[in-house]
């Protein structure tokens, strides 16, 4: 590290690294220097003229989102000169602005009303006339209104340098500069809404939040986005128990701003028409509402008479339900209903890497590692497509840092962009071509390895043998599907490994055999849909199932019970990293009920809730902790919003897992499993494939 | 080919080919001293030459008057990275039109000075960015660049020298701020164009990100001159720290307008009077832009002046590109600030706040003063608003548009207030106006 | 888009004047020449433009709603009268012969004659201010532009059709 720099600014004496810039010292110091153009991560542009500020020796007036710090610099923030120069320019950036506040979705926490209330040029001496201009729709959720845009260029740079999408560019010039899409009609993009995010006032708005309320109306509730596995933490905005919004502008938790298309508009789900909100009961082969505590009763009864009777139970859980519901629900498979037959759907082969890895500290990787790490290999995967946070970190790591990136895939992918190694691979092929990369990947200083369902198994144990055989540290993330899927593992929904990849005594049925045994004498699924794509071989079976909606499972089912989304639950969930972060509940459905409240009443009915404990997720938790190898987490980071890494098993575990098990959904930004379907926004958007930067000739286009 | 008739009082240095036989062609120009300082220049080293270039005390022509020699001496020669060579012929600035004759007579001089540059700072390849409007001078220049090709003056080896150097036309679409050097490299690139944040200035990272020389055409075809006869006697030509000479554009309400060259530091009274043949039908001279559009305007009583960098500087105005505009007592100074600032509203790249905003609602003031419709405190409106742009705005085109406003305005302020005088709304002031509700 | 043959010889002589990896170098002198050829910009030259130099659509379109020469999507008539009246021009009868060409062509600024021959334009300085007033039709410059010259040049347009 180079020595710090000495500098004064408004008479008081600061160090700063060589290099940083003056905006970043002062707000360190809790000065905030206007800007409207100037954001951290992106490149500069010193457009907006806000941020002057005065320096001792320098004849004119500076930017303080460009100007790095000098050894004995004098610098004055606030001075009068100052306040008349951001007057003067807020003057003219008003305009041409329709001030149009009071219907305008950004009022309240718009970066121009506040700089306009600082410094105080709402009195215009302007009389001309303003030009006019028409709202446009760019594409299903993206509206433009031209006249509130200050051109602050935030919006194109997300999009090309945070997203390598380039959907957005300037047309026109001077007074008549306008953002325009890529197509004047539709953006042919991720729809990821970070421009709509980063936009500091009105211009850029949504379909989904447009004219619905106002800021200081919401709830703003920090959770965890249900969709995929990276976990991204999410602001909700709640009405009267109704999502409104979700965005993370206070950049905490593991993915700072970032959310892709699914964490910004994919809530709509929850407030589905198809939502059940009321249990029901198969009578005369038709599902008829019922109460809960006759449905619950009704559920325990042939819950236990089968139990009693010796016979087959299958229990199948989820991927996206919270550890304490994993955990308490295969507790109460094993130990209440007596049966080993517990599985849920996989979708990356965890189970091998960790045993591969067996003892290793620091072989896994965080979120924060994808952006730290010097380089990265991506194997069987687009990550742009599937993981989308994962792919923000490694483009911001070399957007930032200029890390290394490579790449063994079987088609283009946008990290192609900046890749310094890429390979084409079929996939089962990926392993093989890996010997391309490998005096390029020995020569780098560390690397973070992450791939997908196609490595499984043995393909698991080559590639750590070949990350062992580089010579340099090496981590991994192994990439699952959905928000919990790692959980699931964690918390022992398979049939050979107990919570905590402890090795089963004896073996049950996975979810296949479940579903192809004829004497199965019982099945529940709690929000999963295994006869989407399968059939259950067991006629007779008495099923039961817990899920938002009337899926294919739920409409073979005896008894369905609605239950609780993510965002109506309290618990945690543990990311594709292992990071475990904690949900807040943000609204409620009238009828339905968490799965672990449901899981409680039947094990109470069954007289089994001693055995059980309560049913609140912090006491489920506490247990959790103490059970599950790993889960030691410190709680005041979960408690203040922050991802924990849990630790791997100190030994081999030693029980083989069937690579046929392990399937990915391969969801892309605009499918999400069962959830996605009941998204109308998702569906509204699916004709966006993102098709720009596909397609080999689009490859080129970039690389430059 | 000329366009006027040359004058006796000129010091003919860079023009002294002009209006030869064929000028353009490699043999003329060898045949009149033409690649002798190439010659000369091969055998030097880059220090010598850099020397050469300072003691001549050119200063850029392209406007802002800096040292040659010294931004040639910024370039980091030991930069691994290729190095580049572009001149800047985007000649936009109103007022201006030298370049274009230098191209257009002397083609190969250019070549040669960009050839010496390139020598100095290990260049292989340079650009000529030229204006679109320019085309015919494109077509002569690409025409001169292959004769020099066929003849050996460009290329692989020339003239065995071991040196090789490719150069190519670029045009530019019709864009004044792609004369600014950043926002022309960035032209060059295929971009909007929209002026860079610097440091890092182009000797350090300019065309693609390399070590780029970027000059004026003047400035360049200059440097053959300076090598022949000696940076010392060139700079004896004008005045300290003021070499040589340089193309005046002579504009306006004279009897002889024209392009001459003169020595730097020339009187702008007998410039008017001699050299451009007096003031048109024996009217009263009123004032005179020194030096294109964006200079502040001088009075006539101003005028004795010696027209270079630092004389210029001293009365708050400034050298520019040369180009002199001289206006007779019968011109209307509202309607001239108007159209300047049309100009300039026009192309502003719009990149930044006060420049975007600050010349659109100018514009529309001096529209509607020059309209009739002044209000009580336009005057004093106008003045303020283009203080508010002047120093902070993101390029010096936002200052380009604020000086000859204020010198305008403060200098001729009893005209703009005569307008509003005789409008219907000179009582009502801008922020008491019943236009602002709903505006 | 197939291109005809002249301009796909000037395309490659162009794309070929930058190193091969800053190959948008090229854009807006292709932009230009493909105008100057075609007589206008389409929305498919753009796409075409833009897979050949290595961009998106959208950086087309930025540049070429940047550059005022380039005339997008409205194209200019075959002759295109471009007349003067910045300052040196203004100085010297600039607008008067402004106001006259709009009288006898029928025409304002930017508008294009019912049969796409003529247009007009008001430009800014087009470096002829010495020899003012000045103006260009296409790319030819026409200097001390007289008000009887220029009656003479615009009757010559129509005659050359
Ligand atoms: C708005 C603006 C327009 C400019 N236009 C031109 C121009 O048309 N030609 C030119 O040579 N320099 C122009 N310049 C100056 C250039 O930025 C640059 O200083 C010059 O080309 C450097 O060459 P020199 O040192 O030889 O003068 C302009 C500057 C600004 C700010
Ligand atoms: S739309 Fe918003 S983010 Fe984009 S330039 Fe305009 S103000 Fe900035
Ligand atoms: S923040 Fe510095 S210019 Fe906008």
């Amino acid at each position: 590290m180079a020595d710090p720099v000495k500098l004064t600014i408004d008479g008081i004496a600061v160090e700063a690294a060589p290099g940083t810039l003056l905006i970043e010292v002062a707000r360190e110091m809790g000065k905030e220097i206007p800007a409207f153009c100037y954001y951290e991560g992106l490149t500069q542009v010193a457009a907006c003229r806000m941020c002057l500020v005065e320096i001792d020796g320098m004849p004119k007036l500076m930017t303080a989102c460009t100007q790095p710090v000098g050894e004995g610099m004098v610098v004055r923030t606030e001075t009068p000169k100052l306040a008349e120069a951001r007057k003067g320019t807020l003057e003219f950036l008003l305009t041409n602005h329709p001030l149009d506040c009071p219907v305008c979705d950004k009022g309240g926490e718009c970066e121009l009303q506040d700089m306009v209330f600082r410094y105080g040029a709402a009195e215009s001496r302007y009389v001309e006339i303003k030009h006019h201009h028409e709202e446009q729709q760019w594409s299903p959720v993206v509206y433009f209104d031209p006249a509130r845009c200050i051109l602050c260029y935030r919006c194109v740079r997300v999009c090309s340098e945070g997203m390598g999408v380039n959907a957005l560019g300037i047309v026109q010039r001077g007074a008549y500069a306008e953002i325009a899409p890529n197509h004047t009609d539709h953006l042919n993009c991720d729809e990821c809404g970070a421009c709509i995010d980063i936009c500091p006032v009105g211009a850029l708005t949504s379909d989904s939040y447009r004219y619905q309320t106002r800021p200081w109306e919401m709830n703003h509730v920090g959770t965890v986005c249900t969709h995929c596995s990276n976990g991204c933490k999410t602001t909700l905005g709640v009405r009267n128990d109704q999502i409104l919004r979700g965005n993370n502008r206070d950049r905490s938790g593991i993915n700072g701003e970032f959310l892709c298309v699914k964490g910004r508009y994919a809530f709509d789900f929850n407030e589905s028409d198809e939502r059940l909100t009321t249990p029901m009961i198969r009578k005369g082969g038709k599902l008829e509402p019922a109460s809960w505590s006759d449905a619950i009763r009704f559920v325990a009864g042939k819950f236990k008479q089968v139990a009693d009777a010796g016979r087959r139970i299958g229990v199948v859980g989820s991927a996206r339900t919270t550890n304490e519901e994993n955990y308490y629900l295969q507790k109460f498979a094993r130990q209440v209903l007596g049966t080993q037959s517990i599985d849920h759907q996989r979708s990356g082969d965890v189970v091998t890497l960790l045993d591969a890895l067996a003892g290793r500290q620091n072989a896994l990787a965080t979120v924060e590692d994808l952006y730290q790490s010097k380089a990265v290999l991506v194997i069987g995967t687009d990550l742009a497509q599937q993981h989308p946070l994962l792919h923000w970190q490694i483009r911001a790591n070399w957007r930032h840092h200029g890390a290394h990136t490579y790449s063994v895939t079987a088609g283009p992918v946008r990290e192609d962009q900046h890749t310094v190694g890429a390979v084409r691979a079929a996939e089962g092929q990926e392993i093989a071509a890996l010997e391309q990369l490998r005096a390029q990947l020995a020569a780098e200083a560390e690397l973070a390895i992450v791939f997908g369902d196609s490595v499984k198994g043995d393909a698991v144990r080559q590639l750590v043998a070949f990350g062992d055989s580089l010579g340099i540290p090496v981590k991994y993330v192994c990439l699952v599907d959905y928000v919990n899927s790692r959980g699931a593992l964690d918390m022992g929904l398979t049939p050979e490994l107990e919570p905590g990849y402890r090795a089963a005594a004896d073996r049950g049925m996975t979810l296949p055999q479940m579903l192809a045994d004829e004497h199965l004498a019982a099945l529940w699924v709690v929000n999963a849909d295994p006869l989407r794509d399968g059939a259950l071989a067991a006629k007779d079976a008495f099923v039961v199932v817990q899920d938002l909606f009337l899926t294919a499972t739920a409409q073979r089912a005896d008894v369905v019970l609605p239950s609780a989304s993510l965002y109506e639950k309290q618990g945690t969930v543990t990311n594709v990293c292992g990071e475990v972060q904690r949900l807040k509940k943000a609204a409620q459905t009238m009828g339905a009920k968490a799965d672990l409240e449901i899981i409680g009443l039947i094990a109470k009915e069954m007289g089994a809730a001693a055995k059980m404990g309560p049913w609140m997720a912090d006491k489920v938790f506490t247990e959790v902790q103490q059970v599950v190898a790993g889960y030691n987490v410190p709680l005041p980071v979960l408690a203040t919003g922050g991802a924990a890494q849990t630790a791997p098993p100190s030994a081999k575990i030693g029980v083989e897992t069937d690579p046929a098990l392990i399937r990915s959904a391969r969801d892309t930004l605009f499918t999400s499993g069962t959830l996605g379907s009941y998204s109308r926004k998702l569906d509204s958007l699916l004709e966006s494939p993102g098709s720009l930067y596909q397609g080999e000739d689009a490859l080129a286009l970039t690389a430059q | 080919m000329l366009f006027n008739e040359p004058s006796p009082l000129e010091t003919k240095v860079l023009s002294r080919r002009f209006g030869l036989p064929n000028s353009q062609s490699v043999e003329t120009f060898v045949a009149n001293e033409g690649f002798a300082a190439f010659r000369k220049a091969v055998a030097m080293t880059p220090e010598a030459i850099i020397d050469e270039v300072k003691k001549s005390n050119l200063r850029g022509r392209g406007g802002a008057g800096f040292p040659t020699g010294m931004k040639w001496s910024f370039v980091p020669r030991n930069n691994p990275k290729p190095k580049y060579i572009v001149v800047n012929a985007d000649e936009s600035e109103p007022g201006t039109c030298k370049d274009r004759l230098l191209i257009q007579n002397d083609p190969l001089q250019l070549v040669e000075g960009m050839m010496i540059a390139a020598l100095v700072v290990g260049a292989k390849c340079g650009y000529i960015y030229i204006r679109g409007e320019y085309r015919y001078l494109i077509d002569i220049m690409d025409r001169a660049i292959a004769d020099a090709y066929a003849k050996g003056w460009l290329g692989k080896n020339i003239q065995g020298t071991g040196f090789d150097f490719d150069v190519f036309t670029h045009t530019g679409a019709g864009a004044y701020e792609c004369g600014e050097e950043s926002a022309l490299l960035e032209s060059l690139e295929g971009k909007r164009g929209v002026p860079r944040i610097r440091p890092p200035f182009p000797a350090v990272a300019g065309l693609y990100r390399c070590p780029t020389v970027l000059n004026n055409v003047e400035t360049f075809a200059s440097v053959p001159s300076i090598l022949l006869m000696g940076g010392e006697a060139w700079a004896n030509l004008g005045t300290p720290r003021n070499g040589g000479t340089r193309l005046f554009c002579i504009s306006g309400h004279v009897n002889k307008p024209g392009v001459y060259e003169l020595p730097m530091g020339f009187n702008l009274m007998r410039m008017i009077e001699e050299v451009a043949g007096g003031m048109k039908g024996g009217r009263k001279l009123k004032a005179v832009i020194p030096g294109g559009s964006s200079c502040p305007i001088l009075k006539a009583e101003e005028c004795d002046i010696a027209m270079d960098f630092d004389a210029l500087k001293a009365v708050n105005s400034m050298a520019g590109s040369g180009g002199v505009v001289v206006m007779d007592e019968t011109t209307d100074m509202v309607k001239v600030a108007l159209r300047i600032m049309r100009f300039y509203q026009h192309e502003s790249c719009g990149w930044c706040i006060p420049c975007r905003e600050g010349t659109l609602w100018l514009k529309k003031i001096l529209t509607r003063v020059e309209g009739g419709m002044g209000q009580r405190n336009d005057a004093a409106l106008l003045h303020e608003l283009a203080n508010n742009m002047l120093g902070r705005t993101f390029c010096p085109l936002g200052d380009a548009a604020a000086m000859p406003t204020i010198s305008i305005v403060e200098k001729f302020r009893d005209e703009f207030e005569e307008y509003i005088r005789r409008s219907p709304m000179a009582n009502v002031a801008a922020e008491e106006s019943e236009l602002a509700v709903g505006a | 888009m197939t291109l005809p043959p002249e301009l796909e010889q000037k395309f490659s002589e162009i794309i070929g004047k930058y190193p091969p990896q800053h190959k948008r170098s090229a854009l807006v002198p292709l932009l230009l020449y493909s105008q100057d050829a075609l007589g206008k910009i389409t929305p498919e030259l753009v796409t075409e433009v833009a897979r050949r130099v290595g961009v998106f659509p959208v950086q087309v379109e930025e540049v070429l709603t940047y550059y005022s020469m380039l005339h997008f999507p409205k194209p200019m008539g075959k002759y295109h009268v471009q007349i003067c009246t910045n300052v040196s021009c203004q100085l010297t009868g600039g607008p008067e012969l402004w106001e006259r060409a709009c009288k006898k062509l029928g025409l304002g600024h930017k508008e294009v004659s019912a049969d796409g021959l003529i247009s007009l334009e008001e430009v800014e300085c087009i470096g002829a201010c010495s020899w003012a007033p000045a103006i260009q039709i296409n790319y030819d410059f026409h200097h001390f532009v007289t008000p009887e010259k220029l009656d003479e040049l615009l009757d010559n347009l129509r005659q050359l059709q």
